[in-house]
């Protein structure tokens, strides 16, 4: 029992700097509607900024002094970032400021890297701190329960915050309605940049609280970026009791889980979050979402058409000069273009479902690697030959794109996402951890294509054919009928089903369709590397999808190829640079402030200001 | 100010990469090139100093004269930690960039990724300093060398060690990856060899640098063990040695700890790295002046002002370990030097003479072996080390065959 | 005249609160019937249980004598009953034939095609019906541009692409100039009167009411308290009652 009650005390401890990291994000995004990925990067940066602090200033007045103006230099950082990189960008469709947030990933990461250098460093301990205090004859040290105490204090500030003052006020208003902040005569950019400062303060002081527990280090990032999410989605977007009853139950589920099923925690989370989103689909004490507010913002598409004879031909003399390539170009630049390829046709697949359907999917590399694997697999245990493994690659991630879709379709927004990521998690896990099958990550090697096939050129063409005829079929969907049906249900789902169509049973077809694609994309892959290891299924494979059908313009149909073109190009050719990471993200940010609708939607509208269409000017 | 300036000239120094290279064929002979490929951002604290110890050797092997009387020379680049990544940026260096055989890799995920991919378009490899045992054995190829002491020969010596001990109950922590479970069969099988009684009443399989130490605490006290084996590493490791130090875990237990004597891992534990516990690493402070060793320390201080990791150990034998095997080839050819890797001999290296089997590809790289204490300054250091051959730990010779697919 | 909608004693409470309370009607084969009352009478409610947007506490409802109660809208959709919104739901990417064609290729069951040209398909139809509510010249541009009165007729044109028996409209003029809103329900009654169909619509505008609706029932509380022809719901005195403080509406109504 004592035992229980210490183990309790742990979960308690951790949630500290989790709930102060999550509320964080929650604030951001229940005003700003930014899915923020770089808070853990205020997080590092509270971090590193903490130890620093600690050793400029002594004694016990220092520490805790440190931790306070740790919270005021992030949530400084936090102002600025905002000011400089978001501000520009909210009228940009929904979501799109994730790319930026992205880019500010990297260049945090590398700034970090120059000023604090890449060792380690260990927290500071709290002076007086240090030790156990005995509890039913369990030690328990002090700082755990100091934090255990802070918690609920930090938690009744916010509240108060939030329902006492005039800023509270604001904030909950425009949780509410945006739009009616505007309405109040409230400066609304001020109130987004202050709101964001908050948020990178709430991140900043979580990571410099977690000091003596911990250290800092240039992981911690990533490391804490998916356990922050699944917080906020459990306690529902937006909600603050909702993130700390969340934070509390994800910290002590672990801790009992590191007892009792200590080969669980890599996905227990992940499971819980499951399970919330599927009972309650807006989080423990999240609100339903409004319908259209994740929908498409912004200015409205235009009505769709196929190419004209230009873009045909434009189109057509790219796939002669692809077809060509072999004769003339060194052999490496065909590695290139297959993996481009097959970046690409995974992005379009991804396009498909976000821009077409509207369904934002946080997980689809589960189905990328889950194609990868279903070969490799075939493969690697009963020797398949390799045309049959890789028919199955499509099949096996449509099938299992079905399989997740049942559960996913029935959310939307954010939470559809996020039940997507959960899902995607389980699925990387069975990899990681199913060893005798999978190897877990020594992943399955010696993969490769049937001999007529296993040179540069033939599986070049191999992967042009299949790769192009992916993209194009799923092109020419978006023209049918079906296209049609997914974009009336994204458009308006109540007039959809008020005309007969089964939005839902549509979405799930499309899912499953994108799935297929995604896996035909990772039968490709598997074959061209010769290998494939869990990190194909990771969140970061999911992200880099969704970073570049943003950054190509979600609201074009070439958005996703021609941003996966440029992305893997640009990024093949940066990291031979020292820094790269900094002046990657800093591309990106600057390609997302100047071409807000993406590269292929900035460039359209650049191209319709040159030479004005007759076709669309009313009559 | 002066980060400013680093990174200015750090940006500069990068985009001039590639002209400098160009000049360099034209000033003089054509240099060696070497691929070599490893994630410098993603495990910055681990990849920095092996870049160094490459350069370092890089830099003597050029003032010696280089290799078959070229300059040597690596090009480095980064996979972001990612295996499909990384074998891409293997075929550009080979096909495109002119390098003769490739190098690198810390995660094994990785090198096994270039290792399969070597064998299929027979390039050389030398997996420098990926920790899976798999890369030579189990997945074994022709075109893989491995330079790095082999998880299972670490784990071998501390189970030598804990097998004089009277503790019977064992509990084991580890990261939960390949590496992680690997270390921790290892360890079983070699101490349940030497002391068949021996009970393992614990394992904790804490996701890698996700560590929820206070729990993992409580669940290893719980099992109330005689001994801890533990494999954890980096933050992981911090956190463990602080809650377990807090709480009281390791009093009266002895605690093995494969690869934390590494400076890599121990020094940011400062004045709070535990004491007494056997461990691996590489205790570069007791290498006296004079040996190859010590020779090699200063020098690495003397060029880089700081003072040398595991890693730059592991680099600087990479550099060592890949001209060799060029002289010895005699020239560049992928064939020739894969030849001249089995059986190759270097009988000088700061660690003593250094071997490539031709039975698995293996180096036959050793392992520091000795207990934590703290010294006068408060630091944490090993102290009654020794270094010890591995051959004699070494699965036999047939065990080795069996395992290694026919080839 | 053969009854095609029955509501029998529908019911609907939220957390103990009845917004319908027992409501019962009929409307006939080509009747044009009026559902109307003050805010919060729970027409939108009464309506929405009609159409399947939402589902009764208790009580049915039967569509020529085939019960309908709980099915979801697109099922009774495809039994014939055509439906508008007080607040337009078309498809703003699409151009204005499109969003016709959309409900034409869902007639003809053709969701699933993944073939064909979506925008080749049915638009001569589409012209037709775009035709019918004085659309055809706007067909081409995008729905995003049209301007409201135009998205309302839009909304008529597709509610009519099934050539449903019965059409559901809630506050088919909400929104728009006092004109345009005899306009609109002038075209409604031309329909009704041409295709032989029937509508029950929910409406604020009394003018509108009185001018065209067969029949007007007022709801007030959740409860029916008149059903009848427009004299007759005139002189209701409980009717009366209910629109005391907006008698203007009546003044209005018996000047025209």
């Amino acid at each position: 029992m004592a035992f229980l009650f210490a183990l309790f005390l742990t979960g308690l401890a951790n949630a500290a700097a989790l709930f102060l990291v999550a509320s964080g994000l929650s604030l951001i995004f229940g005003v700003t509607r930014i899915v923020n990925f770089a808070h853990g990067s205020f997080y590092m940066l509270g971090a590193f900024i903490g130890v620093t602090l600690m050793e400029l200033l002594p004694g016990a007045v220092g520490f805790w002094g440190a931790i306070l103006l740790t919270g005021l230099a992030v949530g400084l950082i936090g102002a600025l970032v905002e000011i400089v990189v978001l501000r520009r960008i909210y009228r940009a469709p929904e979501l799109f400021q994730l790319v930026a947030t992205f880019g500010v990933i990297l260049v945090i990461q590398d700034l970090a890297l120059m000023i604090w250098g890449a060792e380690d460093r260990l927290g500071p301990r709290a002076p007086g701190l240090r030790g156990v205090w005995r509890i039913f004859g369990e030690p328990v040290p002090k700082f755990d329960i100091v934090l255990i105490a802070i918690t609920p204090v930090i938690l009744l500030a916010l509240w108060y915050l939030i329902t006492r003052t005039r800023l509270g006020i604001l904030v909950r208003a425009a949780t509410q309605d945006r739009e009616m902040v505007g309405a109040l005569g409230v400066n609304q950019a001020w109130l987004f940049t202050g709101v964001f400062a908050l948020g990178s303060a709430l991140a900043g002081w979580g990571g410099a609280l977690q000091l003596p527990k911990g250290g800092a280090n240039l992981l911690m990032d990533f490391n804490i970026i998916g356990a922050v999410f699944v917080v906020v989605v459990i306690g529902g977007m937006g909600s603050l009791p909702g993130a700390f009853i969340a934070a509390v139950l994800i910290s002590v589920l672990n801790a009992f889980g590191v007892a009792f099923l200590p080969e669980s925690t890599l996905v227990l989370m992940f499971v819980v979050m499951a399970a919330v989103l599927i009972l309650r689909p807006y989080g423990l004490l999240g609100r339903e979402e409004t319908a259209g507010e994740h929908g498409q913002v912004g200015a409205p598409e235009t009505p769709i058409r196929p190419y004209g004879p230009r873009g045909v031909a434009l189109t057509v003399a790219l796939l002669v000069l692809l077809a060509a390539l072999p004769a003339f170009a060194e052999p490496f630049l065909l590695t290139l273009v297959v993996d481009i390829t097959v970046f690409a046709l995974f992005a379009a697949s991804l396009h498909f479902i976000l821009g077409t359907g509207g369904m934002v999917s946080f997980g689809h590399a589960a189905f990328f690697g889950g194609g990868a694997y279903a070969a490799a697999l075939l493969v690697y245990h009963s020797e398949t030959p390799m045309e049959l493994a890789f028919l199955c690659a499509p099949l096996a991630a449509g099938v299992l794109a079905l399989g997740i879709g049942w559960f996913c379709i029935r959310l939307s927004g954010v939470y559809f996402a996020m039940l997507t990521l959960a899902f995607s998690q389980l699925v990387w896990s069975l990899a990681f951890q199913w060893r005798s099958v999978t190897r877990g990550d020594d992943g399955l090697i010696n993969i490769w294509p049937a001999d007529w096939l296993n040179a540069p050129m033939p599986y070049y063409y191999l992967t042009l054919a299949l790769g192009v005829g992916g993209i194009l079929t799923l092109r020419h969907i978006i023209h049918a009928p079906f296209g049609y049906a997914l974009r009336a249900g994204r458009d308006s789902p109540r007039q959809a089903e008020a005309m007969g169509i089964n939005v839902g049973r549509v979405q799930l077809v499309a899912f499953a369709l994108a799935g297929a694609m995604a896996g035909l994309a990772g039968g490709l892959f598997v074959f061209s590397k010769g290998s494939v290891f869990p990190t194909e299924l990771e969140i970061t494979k999911s992200f880099d999808a969704l970073i570049v059908v943003f950054l190509g313009g979600v609201k074009t149909l070439a958005g996703g190829v021609v941003g996966a073109s440029f992305m893997t190009s640009v990024e093949h050719w940066l990291t031979r640079l020292e820094y790269w990471r900094l002046v990657l993200g800093l591309v990106i940010i600057a390609v997302v402030i100047l071409m807000p609708e993406g590269i292929v939607g900035t460039l359209k509208r650049l191209a319709g200001r040159l030479r004005p269409s007759t076709e669309e000017a009313p009559r | 100010m002066t980060l400013l300036r680093r990174t200015v000239l750090a940006t500069a120094a990068a985009l001039a990469l590639v002209p400098a290279a160009v000049l360099a064929q034209d000033a003089g002979k054509a240099p060696i090139r070497i691929g070599e490929i490893n994630h410098f951002k993603r495990l910055a604290a681990f990849a920095e100093p092996y870049r160094k110890g490459i350069e370092l050797a890089v830099s003597e092997i050029n003032a010696g004269g280089g290799v078959l009387g070229r300059p040597l020379e690596f090009i480095f680049r980064d996979d972001q930690g990612d295996p499909a990544e990384a074998v891409r940026i293997a075929e550009e260096l080979m096909t495109r960039d002119g390098a003769v055989m490739l190098t690198g890799s810390i995660l094994s995920n990785v090198g096994l990724a270039i290792s399969s991919f070597a064998a299929e378009k027979h390039y050389v490899y030398l997996a420098s300093e990926p920790l899976a045992d798999t890369l030579v054995w189990g997945s074994g190829n022709p075109y893989t060398f491995r330079l790095r002491t082999s998880t299972w020969v670490q784990a071998a010596l501390l189970a030598e060690k804990a097998a004089t001990t009277d503790a019977i109950r064992y509990a084991t922590i580890a990261p939960n990856y390949a590496y992680g479970t690997e270390a921790v069969e290892a360890f079983k099988a070699n101490l349940k060899r030497l002391k068949p009684e021996v009970e393992f009443v614990a394992e904790q399989w804490p996701p890698l640098f996700k560590i929820d130490a206070g729990a993992e605490v409580q669940a290893l006290e719980r099992a109330k063990p005689d001994a801890i084996y533990n494999v954890t590493f980096g933050t992981d490791l911090a956190k463990l040695v602080r809650e377990g130090g807090d709480r009281g875990l390791f009093e009266g237990r002895d605690v093995y700890g494969l690869l934390t004597g590494e400076p890599e891992y121990f020094e940011p534990l400062g004045a709070e790295a535990p004491e007494g516990w056997v461990v691996t690493g590489y205790p570069w402070y007791d290498f006296a002046e004079g040996t190859p060793g010590g020779a090699f320390v200063a020098a690495y201080e003397e060029m880089f002002g700081e003072t040398p990791k595991n890693g730059s150990n592991v680099g600087y034998l990479t550099g060592l370990s890949v001209a060799a095997a060029i002289e010895r080839a005699g020239s560049t050819e992928t064939e020739a030097i894969r030849a001249a890797f089995e059986d190759l001999d270097i009988p000088d290296t700061p660690v003593g003479p250094l071997h490539y089997r031709a039975l698995d590809n293996q180096s036959t790289l050793g392992a520091f072996v000795g207990t934590t204490a703290l010294n006068d300054e408060g630091d944490g250091v090993m102290v009654d080390w020794e270094y010890k051959d591995p051959t004699p730990y070494m699965p036999s010779d047939d065990e080795v065959r069996a395992m290694r697919p026919a080839e | 005249m053969t009854e095609i909608l029955r509501a029998d004693t529908l019911r609907k409470s939220y957390d103990g609160f009845l917004a319908v309370d027992g409501v019962s009607f009929s409307v006939r084969e080509g009747e044009l019937k009026a559902l109307i009352g003050p805010n919060g009478a729970g027409k939108s409610t009464c309506f929405n249980m009609l159409t399947g947007q939402l589902k009764p506490s208790s009580g049915e409802v039967f569509l020529r004598g085939a019960r309908i109660t709980g099915k979801r809208p697109r099922e009774i959709w495809r039994l014939g009953v055509g439906r508008t919104f007080q607040i337009t739901g078309t498809y703003a990417s699409m151009s204005v034939a499109e969003n016709v064609q959309m409900a034409l290729i869902s007639h003809h069951r053709r969701l699933f095609g993944f073939g064909a040209r979506a925008w080749k398909l049915y638009r001569a139809e589409a012209l037709d019906l775009l035709r019918s509510v004085a659309l055809d010249d706007q067909a081409d541009r995008p729905c995003s541009v049209l301007a409201y009165g135009d998205l309302k007729r839009l909304e008529l044109a597709i509610a009519l692409s099934h050539r449903p028996r019965l059409l559901l409209m809630d506050e088919p003029t909400a929104g728009m100039a006092p004109s345009a809103r005899i306009d609109m329900m002038q075209l409604v009654a031309d329909v009704v009167r041409d295709q032989g169909l029937s509508v029950l619509f929910t409406e604020h505008d009394m003018d509108v009411v009185f001018a065209h609706a067969h029949h007007i029932m007022v709801l007030n509380r959740g409860k029916l308290i008149a059903d009848g022809n427009a004299e007759a719901v005139r002189n209701d005195p409980r009717v009366q009652e209910v629109y005391l403080g907006g008698g203007t509406l009546f003044k209005e109504a018996r000047d025209a």
